[in-house]
């Protein structure tokens, strides 16, 4: 019996509130910290649940952030919600200099990633978030592609040594993994073989990448589906044994297209097999209010975007 | 053991010592940051903290953050004094391959329970500590040092609110008050007066004290330690290069080094007052 449906839509922060009242029970050294948004992260699931361990703030990411700094220093596991932009932002120096530099054991676990917060604006969508985390040394970075992968990645987050952070969405994304596959940090998923190309997807848009893959099936090009929740660090091995036979490759990532995913795969590729390829992602421009899934089509990142870039890279050739 | 207030006084002396002594040697620091806040990190390592040397991690011990991280000397020095490490590193303050970072880093150097200089950090860090304190049940305290300027973070007051919702009444933050900062002084700059009205209004516990006499600053410690419900801030009365009457009050001493002379002369009048 699986946790969630697949095909089912549920936003990932749900199954993040799920997973820490899970985690609660199961660790008494798990503290959540929360910045007046409990309700929307969902961090208010585990509040209800373990009011003494649960610190609102209210609304001071920074202070947040050398708190849950100060928790992990005496050895307690501190979640840290808000929203991305603020959690990669707003506190960004302490990010750095209190949790990444001292490598203390802090789990940032934001919400609102990519263009997920749609009609909220660019004010609300965290579009160079992971970019910028990537930079950070000591830092692990993560965007699970469904609730089912967040659970396991929560629960996995626990037992992970370091800081993380673990990036969510505000809208329900299609659930698209069932409860049998095995999560760990750092270990991209082969969701589908191929000969002629190579998706590397993440997040909220590997479902895109799974749609755009099923219609190029259709018109007879074979191509490869890697889901990279982790792009630091990059599982180097996959990206290179299955992009390294192919003629082209295409990245899709709910973020810029500076700094993320198609930054960290075209640095493999060209340090170790150079291969054609494209980035989808916000193309260097803010994005604007408007619904999720009409975000994807007017900026080009749905998987009829996908699938024209891979034909386009593949008749170039 | 309990020290008397002229062995503190010795102590302290020693501490400025040492001080003189690594920003010379370095060629960099901050001298008068360091000097200005050298008795009240002498009372805590000496007598108001709960600590073991040999035992850095003690996880029973009572923290101290020096948010105030450029003053770094002062902290090293007492560390070294206390016996955290070998008296020696002291001359390697901020060379490569030291232990001694320009500001303090908590994986480098026993003793520094956690890393800081980007200022206004610490107290939230604080924070954390008590509340981890207090889930656990334990009876440490948590002290951290801001400097005056440091006030005008807007993160320090993110702190005192948070601090005064959860009561942390085991938490002390001491503000180093000299009045200066490196453009000048507060009132020019910044200012962050009344600072007591201020951290009052914010539902702290606050006493003012002088930070260069060692009684009163002792008395303060009590007073914070038997303050129960509410953290309490120390507003220390400071003098910015205390100890070194050239550098005494200076702005123009933040972050500059003595050359030669004025090393011998800051030598020759620490000896003096440690008669």
């Amino acid at each position: 019996m699986n946790r969630y449906t697949i095909g089912e839509n549920i936003p990932t922060r749900m199954a993040y509130g799920a997973a820490l009242a899970e985690l609660g029970k199961e660790n008494e050294n798990l503290v959540v910290l929360e910045a007046d948004i409990g309700k929307s992260t969902q961090s208010i699931v585990f509040g209800d649940k373990f009011p003494e361990r649960y610190f609102n703030v209210g609304i001071a990411e920074q202070n947040e952030m050398c708190i849950a700094a100060g928790l992990a220093s005496c050895g307690k596991i501190p979640f840290v919600s808000t929203y991305a932009v603020f959690a990669s932002m707003r506190a960004c120096e302490q990010v750095r200099t209190f949790i990444a530099y001292p490598n203390a054991n802090v789990k940032i676990c934001p919400s609102h990633g990519g263009l997920t917060p749609g009609n909220d604006g660019p004010t609300h969508q965290a579009t160079e978030d992971l970019g910028i985390m990537r930079t950070i040394p000591n830092m692990t970075v993560c965007m699970p592609a469904d609730a089912t992968m967040t659970y396991k990645a929560v629960k996995a987050a626990a037992e992970f040594d370091g800081p993380l952070y673990l990036r969510l969405t505000r809208d329900a994304v299609p659930v698209i993994y069932d409860d049998q596959f095995e999560f760990e940090f750092g270990q991209g998923i082969l969701l589908r073989t191929g000969t002629e190309a190579a998706i590397i997807a993440n997040g909220d848009l590997v479902t895109q990448a799974i749609k755009a893959s099923e219609a190029l099936e259709e018109r007879g090009i074979s191509v490869a589906v890697i889901d990279m929740h982790t792009i630091k660090p990059l599982d180097k091995e996959l990206v290179i044994e299955h992009c390294m036979d192919k003629r082209f490759v295409v990245t899709v990532e709910d973020h810029q297209i500076n700094g993320g995913l198609g930054s960290a795969v075209a640095e493999v590729l060209v340090e170790n097999c150079p291969v054609p390829m494209k980035r989808i992602g916000l193309q260097d421009t803010f994005a604007e209010s408007g619904s999720y899934t009409e975000l994807l089509k007017k900026y080009n990142m749905d998987a009829r975007a996908i699938e024209d870039a891979v034909i386009r890279g593949l008749e170039n050739k | 053991m309990t020290l008397t207030n002229k062995e503190l006084a010795k102590s302290a002396n020693e501490l400025r010592n040492h001080i003189v002594d690594m920003i010379y040697t370095a060629n960099s620091g901050h001298p008068g940051s360091s000097l200005s806040n050298a008795d009240l990190v002498t009372v805590l390592y000496y007598d108001e903290m709960n600590i073991d040397p040999s035992n850095p991690k003690w996880k029973e011990r009572d923290r101290f953050l020096l948010s105030k991280g450029h003053a770094c000397p002062t902290l090293y020095a007492v560390l070294a004094m206390r016996g955290y490490f070998e008296m020696d590193h002291l001359s390697k303050l901020r060379k490569i391959d030291g232990i001694l970072q320009g500001h303090p880093d908590m994986k480098k150097t026993p003793g520094v329970d956690y890393t800081t200089g980007s200022l206004g950090n610490g107290l939230s860090i604080g924070v954390g500590m008590a509340l981890a304190a207090r889930l656990d049940k334990k009876a440490f305290r948590t002290y951290v040092m801001l400097g005056c300027g440091e006030m005008q973070e807007g993160i320090v007051w993110e702190a005192m609110m948070s601090a005064a919702k959860y009561n942390t009444d085991n938490l002390c933050a001491i503000i180093d008050y000299n009045q200066l900062q490196l453009d000048g002084n507060n009132d020019q700059v910044m200012p962050v007066k009344s600072l007591k009205g201020k951290i009052l209004s914010f539902n702290w516990h606050v006493i003012s004290c002088d930070g260069h006499d060692m009684s009163d600053i002792r008395r303060s410690f009590a007073e914070a330690r038997n303050m129960k419900g509410r953290p309490t801030a120390i507003i220390a009365n400071t003098i910015k290069g205390k100890g070194v009457s050239y550098m005494e009050n200076k702005v123009g001493w933040h972050g500059v080094v003595p050359n030669e002379e004025e090393y011998e002369q800051a030598k020759r009048e620490l000896e003096a007052s440690n008669e």
